[in-house]
């Protein structure tokens, strides 16, 4: 299908993007690139469809929005083509919602590279986010995804070659009270059985464990690793907030 | 609750610097005191920053003149607000922009984003002025002016904004200005040395970004883009193509289409004007010369009927680069392509020297003497009726006057322009202008586009077409071939037949136009070649009365001119008396002319071509005159709404070439019938007895009659033919563009 010379040229610039990916100075977003490289599985002429239940549900998002206001439904929309393709937008999938949205293709790009959990690129069946802002990189994120990154075999945004797993990186979930933490993607089951949990209070033996309960297929529980302590609350139970909280002595609240 | 609020104030002020600040209150003057607490105690506190300034006396201002001319329009007197710009009260209109509201005062407000014919972004922040009882310096461009604001310009909160924004900006910009094309009409040079600091403080790596194939025509330097958005607005706004984008997010931000795509728009070469720094340049000047080298000389674009308004750079010689001027009757501030990278088709394929074609069919150079020697010799021993004169797409009034002339002297008076066709109506000034004038389109509200495409035909016309579509919604209903048309419209049908419908009112378009306030109905000037062009033009004129096109206040009945001679041409008569003159021709005089059918030419006639370009006629020609393009010569030009406008020479002279009208007032002399003009002014005079309106220069000329009123009406049967594409490939129209390479690239990688 591919003329030699093309072949040749989209396989020197998918090298000089490892390459790119790869140097330690490269700042690291979300997905690299904000541009698009033609590959056999990524391009503009390749086919991309909404499933049939996925349409209904794109429609079902639709209908959320004014009918003139079609484009407020891209973010939704490219979530749901997302979890479809396995955890990642391909350029065709991008011109799919497009054309549902009735706007130019580039508006649709637009806010598929703003947002870095839009991937541009495949990703894993389980796609490992490690938390890396400051409150979980001072409780030991780094450790974490190299833990992770060592078991694995790969590189960061790298696709183990089973297919199964992936880590990336982003910013702060939310999270710190139980720092370091890591989010599982699940795409296995398609845009159905699609979850996105958070897993906290995690050290590097604990995330190969948990890696390696997805690998047999187990359900890891989702939460804090931390036996001691229940959701956000500190270890070993409350130590604040004991009793019903004394109104505040300053105002008579009554009286406002 | 305000009370409150403010014993609060005043008490935190009180506990947190006890005296001075209190003392400093009490007495402005006496700054030296917290001078020595805080390093610039007014910057740190707006509130304080005032209350330190309020009590100067409001000094005497000199009243200032508004920046580049800014004015304002009240349509509602009631609606003005007033203002105090640095103390100097202005009045504005309600909803205007304290940036503009600025430029009225006289204060010109530094910008990048800000582009007045575009959307506003608001997001350069390099407009930040202080708003009295704001607490934030505020982004000009994006603030509404309220009534009774005070703003302030030139305050040290402004300045230091200014200054902070500046710094931001130039983090990541890389200092190549020695060798970047935009250096010397950069604005972000221009505004970082009158508002930025001297020294920045960044000391990390600076970003670099991948540059974006955007075609033949813009070259781009992604890594000093400064993420204004002009260039992305532009694309969608005005260019009316959906390419370009803003892609990814904070540092990693970058302009760019995410698929490689060519920007294949005809007013691309705008985004290079636009771009405040120099990421997108152009690239055939790429590096040629830096732009204070060059001499502008304000001109005419010729490439269409539009007349443009250009200023052509050049350098010696050499034009080497054309950018436009503003015109907001005409082209605003935009251009086609075609008109800004057509120019180095004007060193390729020059005529130098007078030829004659010797009789083993090779051109020989020859004196004038003896060029102007054989032409007139052959003129005197055809018969009066077999001399035809042909002028070409690029003519001026002058040189088409003086051929004329020549000819009726001669006895003849087979001469016409190309374009205007073999039986051309040039009785009737309203019968082949645009007579709703191209800034006039904007306040129609729908639009009937019969056999034409101005997409192609003329770029800035469809420009305003495009612009009144996105403003208020105007219906468009196009009848012709099928084509890419930039904004929303009914392709009603292809050809005449539809257009016979809209006349009879049978066609579900008909209740637009009828309810139309201003319709508006552009005719192609394609049509003028059309052999049913009598019941074609009768069919509009139909169309016109039923949806009342034509009143007293509104004249919506154009024609759509191709080439820049054409209406000149009208004007000065150039119809030829019969219609199949060029076959009984036994001299035929082109005068620039390329696109005549020379195979209809009879093998036994003596064609002289007269020209600058080595293009499609010489191939034919007996004798050829050399003559000067319009970058070498004055000349004035009429456009399609009726403006006359004027060329002037903005380089020398290319060999031994003569301006046209020279050459056939020189050869009048050879053959003994001389003209009686030796001066350009003594041609103007002449013109002055046949087309008056040709010499009053930038002003548009409306005709006085409509066609409607006096036209017969024709009841003609017609066949149904489709009309055809008059332009088919808009980067080649004319001499000059088929010799450049420029535009050949163009044709190559953007029209697929
Ligand atoms: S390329 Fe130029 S016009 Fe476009 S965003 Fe960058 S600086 Fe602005
Ligand atoms: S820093 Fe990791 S969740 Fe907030
Ligand atoms: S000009 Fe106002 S924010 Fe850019």
């Amino acid at each position: 299908m591919f003329a030699p010379a093309a072949r040749l040229a989209s396989k020197r610039l998918l090298e000089i993007r490892q390459l790119f990916r790869q140097s330690p100075q490269a700042r690291s977003f979300s997905t690299a690139l904000n541009y698009h490289i033609d590959s056999p599985d990524n391009n503009p002429d390749a086919p991309w469809e909404f499933s049939d239940v996925n349409k209904e549900k794109a429609k079902e998002i639709l209908s959320h929005y004014p009918s003139n206001y079609k484009q407020s439904a891209v973010i939704p929309l490219l979530d749901l083509a997302q979890q479809q393709h396995g955890g990642w937008l391909p350029v065709s999938a991008m011109n799919a919602v497009a054309k549902v949205i009735e706007v130019a293709p580039i508006r649709v790009y637009e806010v598929a590279t703003f947002y870095s959990m839009f991937n541009r690129t495949k990703v894993g069946k389980y796609h490992l986010l490690v938390c890396g802002t400051t409150p979980c990189m001072i409780r030991g994120s780094r450790e974490i995804e190299e833990a992770l990154l060592n078991y694995l075999g790969v590189k960061r945004n790298e696709v183990t070659k089973d297919g199964m797993f992936s880590v990336g990186e982003m910013e702060c979930m939310g999270c710190c009270v139980n720092a370091p933490m890591i989010t599982v993607a699940d795409y296995t089951k398609g845009s159905e059985g699609y979850t996105y949990n958070y897993y906290e209070d995690v050290t590097p033996k604990r995330v190969v464990e948990i890696v390696e309960m997805l690998r047999r297929g187990e359900k890891p529980p989702v939460g804090t690793q931390n036996p001691q302590r229940i959701r956000c609350g500190p270890e070993g139970g409350n130590t604040t907030l004991l009793s019903e909280p004394k109104p505040p002595p300053c105002r008579d609240l009554d009286a406002c | 609750m305000g009370l409150g609020l403010l014993a609060l104030r005043a008490s935190r002020s009180l506990a947190l610097n006890r005296l001075p600040r209190a003392f400093a209150y009490q007495n402005p003057s006496n700054n030296a005191i917290i001078r020595g607490i805080v390093s610039t105690p007014e910057l740190q506190n707006p509130e304080a920053a005032a209350a330190v300034q309020q009590p100067e006396p409001a000094p005497e201002l000199p009243p200032r003149k508004p920046v580049a001319g800014a004015r304002v329009h009240f349509t509602n007197p009631d609606d003005a607000i007033e203002v105090f710009v640095d103390g100097y009260p202005v009045k504005v209109p309600k909803g205007m922009t304290v940036l503009q509201a600025c430029e009225i005062a006289g204060v010109d407000i530094p910008r990048f984003c800000y582009h007045s014919r575009l959307s506003v972004a608001g997001n350069c922040r390099m407009c930040l002025v202080e708003v009295e009882k704001s607490p934030k310096p505020v982004a000009s461009c994006a603030m509404p002016a309220l009534p009774g604001m005070k703003i302030k310009t030139d305050t040290p909160i402004a300045k230091k904004a200014r200054e902070g924004v500046m710094e931001f900006l130039l983090m990541n910009h890389p200092l190549d200005c020695p060798i970047c094309d935009q250096g010397g009409e950069c604005d972000l040079q221009d505004q970082s040395m009158a508002f930025g600091s001297d020294r920045g403080r960044f000391t990390e790596m600076k970003r670099s970004v991948v540059d974006k194939n955007l075609g033949p025509l813009v070259k781009t330097v992604m890594t000093r883009c400064i993420q204004c958005t002009r260039c992305v607005r532009f694309a969608t706004e005005v260019a009316g193509v959906q390419d370009l984008g803003i892609l990814g997010r904070g540092s990693g931000e970058e302009i760019g289409t995410y698929v490689e795509k060519l920007m294949t728009s005809e007013l691309s070469g705008n985004v290079i004007d636009i771009c405040p720094v120099g990421a997108l340049t152009s690239k055939p000047f790429a590096f040629k010369a830096r732009n204070w080298e060059l001499k502008g000389t304000e001109s005419i674009d010729v490439t269409d009927a539009v007349g443009s308004n250009i200023r052509i750079d050049s350098r010696g010689p050499e034009v080497l680069r054309i950018t436009p001027r503003l015109n907001e009757d005409i082209n605003e501030e935009w251009i086609s392509d075609k008109t800004r990278f057509f120019y180095d088709g004007l060193k390729r394929q020059r005529l130098n020297d007078p030829m004659i074609r010797g009789p083993d069919g090779r051109f020989k150079a020859v004196t004038w003497r003896d060029a102007l020697a054989v032409v007139a010799e052959v003129l005197h021993q055809v018969k009066a009726e077999e001399i035809v004169g042909v002028a070409g797409k690029l003519s001026d009034a002058e040189s088409m006057m003086a051929l004329k002339d020549l000819l009726n002297k001669m006895g003849s008076n087979n001469i016409w322009c190309e374009g205007n066709g073999s039986d051309p109506q040039a009785d009737l000034r309203s019968g082949f202008l645009l007579n709703s004038s191209i800034a006039g389109l904007e306040k129609a509200d729908v639009f009937l586009l019969v056999g034409t495409q101005p997409r192609v035909e003329a770029a800035m016309v469809n420009a305003r077409i495009r612009k009144t579509v996105r403003a208020t919604q105007a219906k468009v209903g196009y009848i012709g071939p099928p084509t890419d048309i930039n904004y929303d419209h009914q392709h009603l049908g292809t050809g005449t037949q539809t257009l016979l419908e809209i006349a009879e009112g049978r066609h579900p378009f008909c209740s637009a136009l009828l309810h139309a306030k201003n319709p508006a109905i552009i005719v192609g000037a394609g049509l003028f070649e059309h052999k049913d062009k009598d019941a074609m033009f009768s069919a509009v004129e139909t169309i016109a009365k039923l949806g009342k096109v034509v009143r007293p206040d509104w004249n919506g009945l154009n024609v759509l001119l191709l080439n820049a001679a054409q209406s000149a041409a009208l004007d000065l008569g150039l119809v030829p008396e019969s219609g199949n003159s060029v076959e009984s021709a036994k001299f035929l005089y082109l005068m620039g002319a390329d696109d005549v059918d020379l195979d209809k030419v009879a093998s036994d006639a003596f064609v002289v071509y007269q020209g600058h370009h080595g293009d499609r006629s010489v191939y034919r020609a007996n004798v050829i005159l050399p003559a000067s393009a319009f970058s070498e010569k004055e000349g004035t030009y009429e456009n399609t709404e009726g403006c006359s406008q004027e060329t002037l020479p903005a380089v020398p002279i290319v060999g031994d070439a003569r301006d046209d009208w020279k050459i056939i007032r020189a050869l009048s002399e050879v053959a003994g019938i001389r003209l009686p003009y030796d001066t350009l002014g003594a041609v103007r005079t002449r013109i002055r007895t046949v087309a008056p309106n040709l010499l009053h220069l930038d002003e548009r000329e409306p005709s006085a009659i409509s066609s409607v009123a006096v036209k017969p009406q024709f009841s003609q049967k017609v066949s149904i033919a489709p009309f055809g594409a008059a332009v088919e490939n808009f980067y080649m129209t004319d001499s000059i563009t088929r010799a450049s390479k420029i535009m050949a690239q163009c044709t190559a990688q953007l029209l697929k």
